[in-house]
């Protein structure tokens, strides 16, 4: 068996040029944000790292997560996978079943013990003794605590792995579980959404290929370069919302002119997301560009906070609710000391429902 | 011993028992054994789903505007059919009509996921049963290029140094020695039977499906706000309309429209140039590999879709066919209504729920469920370590709907095959067409192949009516309507008290409908019979097998202990498992602890 490879050897081998290495590794940066200083830093790591090799397995799930990360545009889900890191094991994906697939499940953990990451789609239910999902005749939960064991970092994808998602909604029949409760000795990077979006998929993974080291999450366990602010924080129709401009009812005149959805039930002020900035599918659009409100994929219990179409109801305390509506009726009138008062109001409660509700989160 | 159940099938469980868990390169979990004899051919077959997640459960007391979004993820490959069946289920009940933009809005995004979900399930989940990508490091580059240009000569990626260049990265790749999703392929299996240059042509086109997909979806994106999982509405869509006026660039504009045409042309385009050429190709080599058949050859079944005009479900007026055919008798296709209590009922006689009464089917307005796991007493292994399942008694999450107590094939081989025995134009044009081309008799669409083969045609169909609905949708603007929903029932209190009502779609699996009842604004009932409930079926209580187990009888497997022939045809029904699985209607003493908010 050779040795793991550097990615740098794999795109050479592959016949891409020193230039166009380089080219990638400034895309890359740019890509996750950081400045042109971080090129050479990135070029090193890329010539000097391993190809990683990742185990992806799937408990609960509907696949949405791994249906995402194939649309992933830069870098390409091609490159990712034949070029970056090395899947050794997906059921969805692998080209061998059965026997054959469980031998590639643990030739690759006994091969590669404590140098794998570990991807989770969907979570273990933990009723029935965790029958209510079964691979290879056993309980997924076996499966799930097995390849942990050995794996250098745990990435949950999606709400299903981060928080339970749809299947854990009230009452939760199966008691599907999201993975942190299940492993506790391993670092977990919870990458919320249902699905997350696809480059925040790659980029994650690109982030912990190219500084070999855990992204900086923050108090939930995410990470914060793309779940530290709020959908509304970067949302193109915020102004619409700070003028009191609110659609009123599903295709009136104001939909068609793109006012804020906050009344139809946004919850792009409570979500905290890079659905705004980096929108989906290659940046074409996001829920709210394309006339519905957010539903907050990527909260924990997003199912059972009311409807998708009540308004957010637990920013009242705040006086946010109260505001949108006078201020739409004094918008006419006198629309600039409105802005001014509203905007600050929100930004300052904004910093204190952060603050007041993280931890509670942290205790669920 | 054997048995004959009454469908026909004669089952011989002496032979070795094979066993194949997980089911790879499928949507969810599942579970595949059978019995094979001396000669290799499979007597015998059983398949379980594996996974359960009780979303009706969890549907109880909800909002009926938001079902769609919780049966969304009921699955994120066929994402959106769930939603949009879903929205038509409430709409039923409450009797909400929609405006002709959203019919046309739906239509296209519904036929974007057929072409979608067509061409990955082709490239990235089915062609490693008939392509060996490590023999494509033996092609010949040049005569690869000259069998690109001899099957499609109107693609433009077809040139010698194109092809040695994908060659080159996976000649790489293989030698890494880190074969990744390739490890432990079956690559020296003689059922392989491709030269290596069209394996080089296929592998090269899993690349550029790869890379098309996520240019499909944007249409999903443009009018939903994101796939997987785009936004949907009762009553319409949530997407306006705004072509002339101030805020147009928050709504569909020109360059909304621009897009969303280019990308259709762009499917179009593909299936004409890479994924049909392809099918006949690869088909052309396997010709006489025809096994898989199973029930197609007897009983399928199909809802129909793609409604030429809003609000009007009546099978002429619907694109894909509604029918069903039984006893083989493709003279007489049958009218289906989803309301009937006679026609879809759903047995548990084998799968790990129970009824208050044994063996009776129930239609799903009166489903009647509570999960019950519990193994035979031929099982081998334990309760949480299987390794031989017991098929005399429970054995499946997946529960056995029957269309007037017969097992179904549902999908797009069914599509077809009732399309053709209605003599429908474009399908029997397709058809007919394409078994020419091929040298083949129309027998030869009742195999593993022609359900394969179906689904190209399909794809290709779709591109079309994709075309056709967007034009109508600009038509429509033109004449001055940009109506995209209707809200004159969007407030629960214009809803009557109590109400019932159904959606059905087309998945890309096949057959889907929802059942919904509705009390005092919220879910009372929500049931769902799927695609793969219907493929995946196990037994019923007559000992009918389901059309996944038919499908794998009699077939020669080349080497028992490598299960390429048995994931060949289950993949060619494009299982789904976390569709099929989820069934359970509210009767459970856990939804005491459901609080109506």
């Amino acid at each position: 068996m050779a040795a793991i490879e550097t990615f740098y050897d794999v795109m050479r081998r592959q016949g891409i040029t020193r230039r166009s290495f380089m080219k990638y590794c400034s895309l890359t940066a740019s890509a996750l944000g950081l400045g042109p200083a971080f090129v050479p830093k990135i070029a090193h790591a890329m010539e000097t790292k391993p190809r990683t090799p990742v185990i992806w397995v799937h408990g609960l799930e509907c696949t949405c997560c791994s249906e995402s990360f194939i649309r992933s545009a830069h870098p390409l889900a091609k490159d990712v996978v034949l070029s970056m890191i090395s899947l050794d094991y997906d059921d969805t994906l692998m080209a061998a079943a059965g026997h054959q697939a469980e031998a590639a499940l643990e030739d690759t953990i006994e091969k590669y013990k404590g140098n794998y990451i570990l991807a989770v789609e969907g979570n273990p239910p933990l009723n029935e003794d965790g029958m209510y999902c079964i691979i290879g005749g056993k309980p997924f939960v076996e499966q799930l605590r097995h390849a942990a064991e050995h794996a250098k970092a745990i990435i949950s994808w999606g709400a299903c792995a981060s928080y339970g998602c749809v299947q854990a909604a009230k009452p939760n029949p199966t008691r599907a579980t999201p993975v942190h409760k299940v492993i506790i000795d391993k670092p977990i990077i919870k990458v919320p959404g249902c699905p997350p979006i696809a480059e925040v998929m790659t980029g994650v993974i690109t982030y912990m290929l190219t500084f070999d080291r855990l992204p900086e999450l923050d108090r939930q366990g995410r990470p914060a370069m793309f779940y530290g602010q709020r959908i509304h924080d970067k949302c193109y129709r915020r102004p619409h919302f700070d003028a009191g401009q609110f659609v009123e009812a599903w295709d009136d005149d104001n939909a068609r002119k793109g006012y804020c959805l906050y009344k139809m039930g946004c919850k792009g002020p409570t979500t905290y997301n890079a659905c705004s900035t980096v929108r989906w599918n290659e940046g074409v659009s996001f829920p709210i560009q394309s006339g519905h409100g957010c539903i907050g994929c990527s909260e924990d219990g997003f199912w059972d906070q009311g409807s998708f179409y009540n308004r957010v109801t637990d920013l009242t305390q705040f006086g946010v609710e109260k505001n949108a509506d006078q201020v739409g009726m004094a918008a006419a009138g006198v629309v600039g000391a409105g802005v001014a008062v509203h905007a600050a109001v929100s930004a300052l409660k904004a910093a204190q429902k952060k603050s007041q509700s993280q931890p509670s989160k942290e205790e669920v | 011993m054997v048995v004959q159940t009454p469908n026909g099938f004669n089952l011989d469980t002496s032979g070795k028992r094979i066993v194949v868990d997980p089911v790879t390169r499928i949507e969810g979990h599942m579970r595949c054994e059978v019995n094979v004899d001396d000669e290799g051919y499979i007597r015998n077959a059983v398949s379980t789903g594996t996974m359960w997640r009780g979303l009706e459960v969890i549907l109880k007391g909800r909002d009926p505007r938001d079902a769609w979004a919780f049966t969304e993820r009921i699955c994120g490959v066929c994402t959106g059919t769930h939603a949009l069946t879903s929205v038509r289920a409430v709409e039923d009940a409450l009797g909400i009509t929609i405006p002709e933009n959203a019919n046309s809005i739906r239509n296209i995004m519904q036929l974007n996921l057929e072409i979608h979900d067509h061409i990955v399930h082709f490239y990235h989940l089915h062609a490693l049963d008939w392509v060996n990508p490590v023999n494509a490091l033996r092609a010949d580059p040049k005569a690869t290029s000259e069998l690109q240009q001899a099957v499609s000569p109107s693609h433009p990626l077809s040139s010698p140094g194109y092809f040695r260049d994908v060659q080159n990265r996976l000649k790489q790749f293989v030698e890494s020695g880190q074969l990744g999703l390739f490890k432990n392929g079956y690559w020296d299996n003689p059922a392989y039977l491709l030269p290596p240059e069209a394996d080089l042509m296929a592998t090269t086109h899993y690349l550029e499906a790869l890379d098309l997909q996520k240019e499909v979806v944007k249409i999903h994106t443009i009018f939903g706000g994101k796939n997987p999982h785009p936004n949907w509405l009762v009553g319409g869509v949530p997407c306006p309309i705004n072509v002339h006026s101030t805020g147009a660039v928050g709504a569909i504009n020109m360059e909304r429209l621009n897009h969303v045409s280019s990308i259709i042309d762009k499917c179009i385009e593909f299936n004409k140039n890479v994924y049909l050429p392809d099918v006949v190709a690869i088909g052309g080599f396997y010709k006489n590999w025809l096994y898989g058949g199973g029930l197609s050859s007897q009983s399928v079944l199909a809802y129909g879709d793609i409604p030429e005009n809003a609000n009007d479900f009546s099978p002429e007026q619907l694109h894909l066919p509604r029918g069903a055919i039984i006893n083989g008798d493709l003279t007489t296709v049958h009218d289906v209504d989803v309301r009937d209590p006679e026609q879809i009922q759903e047995f548990v006689d084998h799968s790990w729920y129970e009824y208050a009464e044994k063996g009776k089917g129930l239609h799903p307005w009166d489903g009647e469920t509570q999960a019950k796991f519990e193994l035979g007493p031929n099982l081998k292994g334990t309760r949480t370590n299987i390794e031989e399942i017991d098929e005399g008694a429970k054995y499946s999450w997946i529960k056995a709907p029957r269309w007037r107590g017969n097992a179904m094939e549902v999908g797009p081989l069914a599509r077809y095959i009732v399309g053709y025995a209605k003599g429908h134009e474009d399908i029997t044009e397709q058809v007919t067409g394409l078994l020419r081309t091929m040298d083949l008799p129309v027998e030869a669409l009742f195999s593993t192949l022609g359900r394969t083969a179906a689904r190209a045609l399909e794809a290709e169909y779709c591109g079309r009516l994709q075309k056709h609905f967007f034009d109508k949708l600009v038509t429509n603007i033109k004449n001055g309507d940009e109506s995209t929903a209707n809200v004159a029932k969007w407030d629960p209190k214009t809803w009557p008290k109590e109400a019932k009502g159904v959606g059905m779609t087309e998945a890309p699996r096949g057959a889907l409908g929802h059942w919904v009842r509705i009390k005092d604004g919220r879910i009372e009932n929500y049931q769902c019979v799927v695609p793969t409930t219907w493929n995946g079926s196990p037994r019923d209580s007559q000992g009918n097998i389901g059309a996944f187990e038919a499908s794998l009888m009699n077939t020669k497997m080349e080497r028992p202990e490598e299960p390429v022939e048995i994931l060949r045809t289950l993949h060619s029904f494009d299982p789904c498992l976390a569709c099929s699985t989820h069934v359970m209607s509210p009767d459970g003493d856990e939804l005491t602890t459901v609080k109506i908010r």
